[in-house]
């Protein structure tokens, strides 16, 4: 058995060392935000945060993972996490299948460098949205950026 | 439907319609609990026509007969059905119209339901209008039959009738069981656009709430009780096949249920979705190459250029070409273009779920076509097409792979059948790139003639590219030219005084589909890149070149505001340049100006892009500037590299790591997006008309800024250096 931490609760689960997390969020424990882009750590539609860092669950195997999880669902209730206000505000997202990755990394990014130059924001979203919200994720994170209140989640 | 099936279906589909509508958006003001599940087939009682249903408290549910996937048009039907029912915004959410219904009503109740061609809005915009009007009409009759008063007296106002008279006022939810009886002797007019109200005004979408915090449901989400995970791998050839597979190194492996062979695919089918890739991963399959095994990219390339010298079918002929080239003191220009096959490689890789019984087939699906899905489903079972219930989800992305040919459906059909259980297949990311149907690779060679004072005397093009109708089913060689194929160059919006253009369905064994913006993606390239020529060969600027071949006030204002906007004229040093590029797509006319740096070593970067659209009329200039911002992200990444490569019959690039996609420091820093909407009778698409210029306004842009004219796409193959 393995115990996972997602979003504050303990999940015991009868899985293999070497399953993907991703799967396991959203297989076992049924979270299902978090997607399936490539499997192989390029597009970061699996993003999820380990401690606050983004961390792309599809290469990750379940056991290497031994601090608490954040997920998209986790990141706060009813939308109220400065990222997530940003996001509704500029109207980010388009088919939004790769929004719940972009906005956990964004959040972390906040959390390091709470006022981003468009260079650092170029350096550390790597993510890649098909649809092209990129002008609009940019403005989001400025938006949001030095908003997040001290201690906040994530 | 009886009930017993109902009662079924309440158990499967958490969060889904009885019918099979998803709830696909719920208003920030709204965000709170699910409103009860809305069923459109069972309790018709409930409904006051089969596009609206109207709560008690008021809530307004709109039934939207195309696709979301990403480009706001489920947003944009529900503002033009609102606009005319004069309900309150804040209560309005959608859900999916039934294809299953939409079958019983013989397909004339939602349309053909088809999310393609950029046609979502401007198919269905009457159809909507007239929903809300008509509805609109029935509460206003009602609440006279309550107050005993003439209809023509009574008034509506945001989701209430009023009669001013007597000061009363009901609300629709109040209204909308009583106007669901009404009977109304004639059909209301339609608002004038000088006239709308919620029309045309940014608005906020309604999925983006339940897309930034993981409610969302695309169809990769979905969930059956009972089912079990298909992975896939299929021929590396298409056209090839499995000629054996060794199971040994998988026995035993945890989860494994069965391994399935079809004719091109293995499949494994394990009770997790890792454990089937991972099974299917330790495989050992051979296959047979179907005889394509010599194909590369090389060899096709010299079957189109060599198809550009032999005879051809004529598309277009008018005027005197043959004169204009014989012309004394003619300057003959010719140029021949390329561009690659390409992958849709949406962000949501394609996949499926299928249940099967005896009497009825639930598929949930990520698609542009439910009605396709019913359709097909119903041939590969055998049902009844009123048997088959279309689960269509949030689309992760579709550009056209979602619309035309469901390879995902058929697969998962087979190893239901197959397995006796509900299946739910996915593809990974290298069996999407790999087995995708690209964008055509195609060859275009042009010739003008310029007279003595730079004007051009004639538009000459011989196309070669393959069918897209061919892939739809239709017979090899459907006919001999398709509209794809010479769009945005037949019947091309210049002024030519004559023109010759011929075309060749070439094919290959390489499938090839619809792929956003579909010819004009690159016939846009071919044919604003050789204009750019020509007004280089005639010494005029490129602006001025083109507006003195433009007639039509629509294009003609589209390339003025470009100009405006754009800073077009202002000086650059060597190094940066500015070129522009404008066509007529999907009813729309699109230009747009593209602002570059070469370095001396020849590293490009695009600066700057300004967008300008005419599509006549726009209902939410939110979602149509979001299609803009799109479409430059979309065609700067194809144009810079997009390239399916093909090596022994395969394609070469598996995932994203060799299929490259452009990312936030890649794109340009400043994309400015104007909406210049002319009205008149109809509506342009706006999901596609974006692509087209981007790649020729980038390459000619490189032209003014080092000199060098590149023909042949991607970019990264151009040696720009410059000294």
């Amino acid at each position: 058995m393995i115990t996972l931490t997602v979003n504050g609760k303990a999940h015991q689960l009868d899985v293999e060392p070497d399953a993907p997390l991703l799967w396991v969020i959203r297989d076992e424990i049924g979270l299902t935000g978090t997607k399936f882009g490539c499997g192989i750590a390029q597009c970061g539609a699996c993003t999820v945060q380990i401690d606050g860092t983004p961390v792309r669950s599809c290469v990750t195997p379940v056991s290497a993972v031994k601090r608490e999880i954040t997920t998209i669902e986790g990141l706060s209730s009813g939308l109220k996490h400065p990222v997530q206000q940003a996001w509704l505000i500029e109207d980010v997202p388009q088919c939004g299948y790769c929004q719940s990755g972009q906005i956990l990394a964004a959040a972390a990014l906040l959390k390091t460098t709470p006022n981003p130059t468009d260079a650092q924001i170029d350096a550390a979203m790597t993510n890649i949205c098909r649809c092209g919200t990129y002008p609009r994720i940019r403005k989001a994170i400025h938006r949001a950026a030095g908003q997040l209140p001290k201690g906040a989640k994530a | 439907m009886n009930d017993i099936s109902l009662s079924r279906r309440a158990i499967v589909l958490s969060g889904l319609s009885a019918a099979g509508g998803l709830m696909i958006g719920v208003p920030a003001a709204n965000a709170g609990p699910q409103p009860p599940v809305i069923n459109d087939g069972t309790n018709p009682a409930k409904e006051l026509t089969a596009f609206l249903i109207i709560e008690p408290d008021n809530t307004v549910t709109v039934r939207a007969p195309h696709q979301e996937m990403g480009q706001g048009t489920t947003t944009a039907l529900a503002m033009l059905l609102a606009e005319e029912l004069a309900c309150d915004w804040t209560k309005v959410r959608v859900e999916y119209a039934s294809a299953n219904r939409n079958s019983r009503a013989g397909g004339n109740l939602y349309g053909r339901m088809q999310t393609v061609g950029s046609s979502g809005l401007r198919t269905s915009v009457t159809m909507m209008q007239q929903a809300g009007a008509s509805a609109r009409e029935r509460l206003k009759v009602a609440a006279a039959q309550a107050w005993n008063i003439d209809p023509a007296d009574c008034g509506v106002a945001s989701g209430k009738c009023l009669h001013k008279a007597s000061n009363r006022s009901l609300s629709y939810g109040a209204l909308a069981a009583a106007a669901a009886a009404v009977q109304l002797d004639k059909e209301p007019a339609i608002k004038t656009p000088d006239q709308y109200q919620l029309v045309g005004k940014w608005t906020a979408r309604l999925d983006t709430p339940a897309k930034l915090d993981g409610s969302a449901k695309f169809g990769m989400d979905a969930k059956v009780p009972g089912m079990v995970y298909a992975a896939v791998w299929s021929a590396p050839v298409y056209g090839g096949s499995v000629k054996s597979v060794d199971d040994t190194a998988i026995k035993g492996m945890r989860g494994i249920e069965r391994v399935v062979t079809l004719k091109d695919a293995v499949v494994v089918v394990a009770d997790r979705y890792w454990r089937a890739k991972k099974g299917l991963d330790a495989l050992k399959i051979s296959w047979d190459d179907g005889g394509f095994g010599a194909v590369d990219s090389a060899s096709l390339a010299k079957d189109y250029l060599a198809a550009l010298d032999k005879p051809m079918f004529s598309a277009e002929k008018k005027g005197e070409p043959d004169a204009a080239f014989a012309a004394p003191g003619a300057k003959v220009v010719e140029a021949t273009y390329e561009a690659p096959f390409l992958s849709h490689s949406p962000m949501e890789p394609l996949n499926c779920t299928v249940a099967l019984s005896a009497d009825r087939a639930d598929v949930w699906i990520s698609t542009q076509g439910p009605m396709s899905v019913l359709q097909e489903t119903a041939k590969a079972t055998g049902l009844k097409p009123e048997q088959v219930y279309v689960h269509n989800h949030y689309v992760g992305g579709g550009f056209g792979r979602r619309g035309g040919a469901t390879d995902e459906l058929a697969q998962a059909l087979a190893v239901a059948k197959e397995v006796g259980k509900p299946v739910k297949l996915i593809w990974s990311r290298e069996q999407d790139i790999r087995r995708d149907r690209y964008r055509p690779q195609s060859f275009v060679r042009f010739r003008s003639a310029l007279s003595a004072d730079g004007k051009p005397g004639v538009l000459q093009a011989k196309i070669a590219v393959p069918s897209l109708i061919r892939g739809t089913g239709a017979p090899q060689e459907w006919q001999a030219s398709e509209p794809m194929a010479t769009e945005c160059i037949q019947n091309n919006f210049y002024d030519w005084p004559a023109r010759d253009i011929e075309v060749v369905l070439k094919n290959s064994h390489v499938p090839v589909s619809f792929w956003r913006g579909v010819g004009s993606s690159q016939n846009g390239f071919f044919i604003e890149s050789f204009v750019d020529e020509l007004a280089a060969a005639a010494g005029k600027d490129p602006y001025a070149f083109r507006h003195t071949m433009l007639t039509r006030p629509d294009a003609k204002g589209v390339l003025e505001a470009m100009a405006k906007h754009s800073d077009w004229g202002t000086p650059l040093p060597k190094g940066r340049g500015r070129g522009m590029a404008v066509i007529e797509a999907y009813g729309s006319v699109s230009g747009q100006v593209a602002e570059v740096t070469v370095s001396q070593d020849g590293k490009l970067r695009v600066d700057r892009v300004t967008c300008v659209l005419d599509p006549y009329h726009v209902a939410n200039p939110n979602t149509v500037t979001q299609q803009m911002e799109g479409a430059v992200i979309m065609g700067l990444t194809a144009a810079l590299w997009g390239e399916i490569t093909i090596k022994n019959g395969a394609p070469v690039e598996t995932n994203f790591h060799q299929y490259r996609m452009g990312k936030m420091a890649d794109m340009p820093p400043r994309i400015d997006v104007h909406l210049v909407p002319s009205g008149g009778p109809r509506w342009g698409g706006v999901g596609e008309p974006g692509l087209g210029p981007l790649a020729p306004a980038v390459a000619n842009a490189i032209y003014a800024a080092t000199g060098k004219r590149v023909r042949r796409l991607p970019l990264m193959h151009a040696d720009l250096k410059w000294a």
